[in-house]
């Protein structure tokens, strides 16, 4: 067995990843001399520039097709498309919680260091086809999430919901592991694209052990995107973990498990397409139906987002279902959308809230609209997107996702996508109804109007407008992403 | 080197220590014991791994293990680190009555 050293020119390619492993080391030793809370600010400061310049190096990676580290890694407008997604996110998740971490008290060094380390997991899980690395990113995701989960220490329901993700995490990474331990077994590959060659070369393949294994892989990922019925985990995890962290999880988290997720299977596992495809088609059905229908019965805005993530989640399925990697492409365009959508509305989350309390009921939205008219409105954009109303982005994806499943004649899907977001846009609405024909009961206190809240929800709105109102320009860069499946 | 023992077996015994651990994750209410299960899941993939890859007469699964057992190690130091906050916090770590989200 011969040994090949990688090439020192390798490292250029994963400079992203250095930077961001840099910086987070470098917040992780400031954290850990000292505690004020002016050097937590700069923390957060020096984060956000930190993501900037990383997004700049990241996009030099465009057009760049390459496996590098002898096929651990691999550079690809796939996974840069998504790297991309989780340093955005990361870039407004560290401007609302230089405001918020204030508040709550969690703003210390290695609060941003474990964001950081938290995208950097994101990154290798999507741009590498090689089980080892996609499992070792996995798991630095995860293991900084159930930290962050927990950063609210002396709140119970904060520690709650970190014991409840890393329990139920856990027991998925070791479904995840099950299923690619499987599959090795019965082909002796770890390697995503030579478990393509080698399924295409001995066609027809069906050993037991690997078709058992694709369901574990189901599974496991299942667990991570937040699917029914391994959804468990979600609604609790997103209402106690700090809101900044509910908004990171519900973007990020999610992300990557599909990029990983649509890595696996749009590569290696095609050719099984009918057999999986019609276990996604169940799960898609009812995750949308649960995560819709139980998101009616919630008062508490939070929990309500977690559920209508849920049924996102089911939506971005119904894509996925299909199998075509032509149409694969507004599974992309979604997940960019759905990251905008979701941070917007967390962040007027964040604002209605005070030190120590969400303030998530839904009766301290009622009146929202005379109170403070400009965070209403941001809401409404945020909530009409979430409910799929055109001009907004939510609409378009929406509309690709569903005319993907018409396109491969998966009408039945989409009939169901379609009733579901009908259902969807009641509890949506709902929100809107108490933010302006309510009247606000009792004294509300004020509302945190820092100009960092207000930067995140105009990028946010502004994305929304502009990629809902010119979305060609967004689908072509998906289409690209997508295309190294063809 | 290992006997004759067939391949089957390796593969069925971590098989019954997976679905063991799994059992116990479902049935059990201490935090640690269910921990434990989820660990013993782990080496019940580590298994399978080490089996295959000598049958297969590849390094690549050895390899996986190794990986492996430095993330459980990894996840066992940040677990128990919460299991030790929750203690604090509620004096139990039964996770029935950890139970303040839900609905």
């Amino acid at each position: 067995m011969d040994v090949a050293i990688p090439a020192s020119s390798d490292f250029n390619w994963i400079l992203p990843e250095i930077m961001l492993t840099a910086w987070a080391l470098l917040f992780l030793l400031i954290g850990g001399l000292t505690r004020r809370a002016s050097t937590s600010k700069a923390c957060g400061i020096m984060c956000f520039i930190g993501t900037l310049i990383t997004i700049f190096y990241t996009l030099r990676l465009w057009g760049a097709n390459l496996d590098i580290f002898n096929g651990l890694y691999t550079i690809d407008d796939y996974g840069t498309f998504f790297k991309l997604i989780f340093l955005i996110v990361l870039a407004l998740v560290t401007l609302v919680s230089l405001r918020y971490a204030d508040r709550e008290e969690i703003g210390s060094g290695e609060y941003y260091a474990l964001l950081m380390f938290g995208v950097l997991g994101m990154m290798v899980m999507t741009s590498s086809h090689h089980f080892i690395s996609i499992f070792i990113g996995l798991e630095v995701m995860s293991l900084s999430i159930y930290v962050l989960c927990g950063l609210l220490k002396g709140n119970i329901r904060s520690v709650e919901a970190s014991l409840k993700y890393f329990l139920l995490g856990a027991f998925a990474t070791a479904f995840l592991l099950y299923g690619m331990a499987m599959i090795y077994g019965s082909t002796g590959i770890i390697d995503v694209v030579e478990l393509k060659k080698f399924i295409l070369a001995k066609q027809p393949f069906s050993a037991t052990m690997f078709v058992i294994g694709i369901g574990f892989l189901i599974v496991g990922f299942g667990f991570k995107i937040a699917s029914v019925p391994f959804h468990m985990w979600t609604p609790d995890v997103y209402q106690g973990a700090p809101t900044s962290i509910t908004a990171y999880m519900a973007t990020g988290v999610k992300a990557a498990a599909f990029g990983a997720l649509i890595r696996v299977f749009y590569t290696a596992l095609i050719p099984f397409l009918p057999g999986w495809s019609e276990i996604v088609w169940f799960i898609a059905v009812i995750t949308m139906c649960v995560g819709n229908i139980t998101a009616l019965a919630q008062r508490d805005i939070k929990r309500m987002l977690a559920y209508s993530s849920i049924a996102h989640a089911g939506y971005i399925l119904i894509a996925f279902t299909t199998g075509d990697r032509e149409l694969a492409s507004s599974m992309l365009y979604y997940l960019m959308v759905y990251s905008f959508m979701n941070i917007g509305a967390f962040t007027v989350v964040i604002m209605l809230g005070r030190k120590g309390e969400d303030n998530s009921d839904l009766d301290s939205y009622a009146g929202l609209g005379a109170r403070h008219p400009f965070i209403a409105l941001c809401m409404s954009i945020f909530l009409l997107s979430l409910a799929g109303i055109p001009p907004l982005a939510g609409f378009i994806g929406k509309f690709y996702v569903l005319s993907a499943a018409v396109k491969a004649q998966y009408y039945w899907l989409a009939v169901i996508g379609v009733l579901n977001s009908v259902v969807a846009a009641f509890y949506y609405l709902r929100v809107m109804m108490y933010m302006y024909f309510k009247e606000s009961a009792g004294d509300q206190g004020t509302i945190d109007k820092a100009p960092q809240y207000g930067l995140v929800m105009l990028v946010c709105v502004w994305a929304l407008l502009h990629m809902g109102i010119f979305p060609k320009t967004f689908l072509l860069i998906a289409q690209k992403a997508i295309s190294i499946f063809g | 080197m290992l006997p004759d023992i067939p391949q089957n077996l390796y593969y069925l015994l971590g098989a019954v220590l997976f679905t063991i651990g799994a059992v116990g994750v479902i049935t059990r209410r201490n935090a640690i014991i269910i921990f434990m299960c989820i660990e013993l899941m782990l080496n019940a993939v580590n298994l399978t791994f080490i089996a295959s890859g000598k049958f297969l007469n590849s390094l690549d699964g050895t390899i996986f293990v190794i990986f492996i057992m430095a993330v459980a190690a990894a996840e066992a130091a940040v677990g128990l680190a919460i299991f030790v906050l929750i203690f604090r916090s509620k004096g139990t770590i039964n996770v029935d009555d950890i139970n303040l989200l839900k609905g």
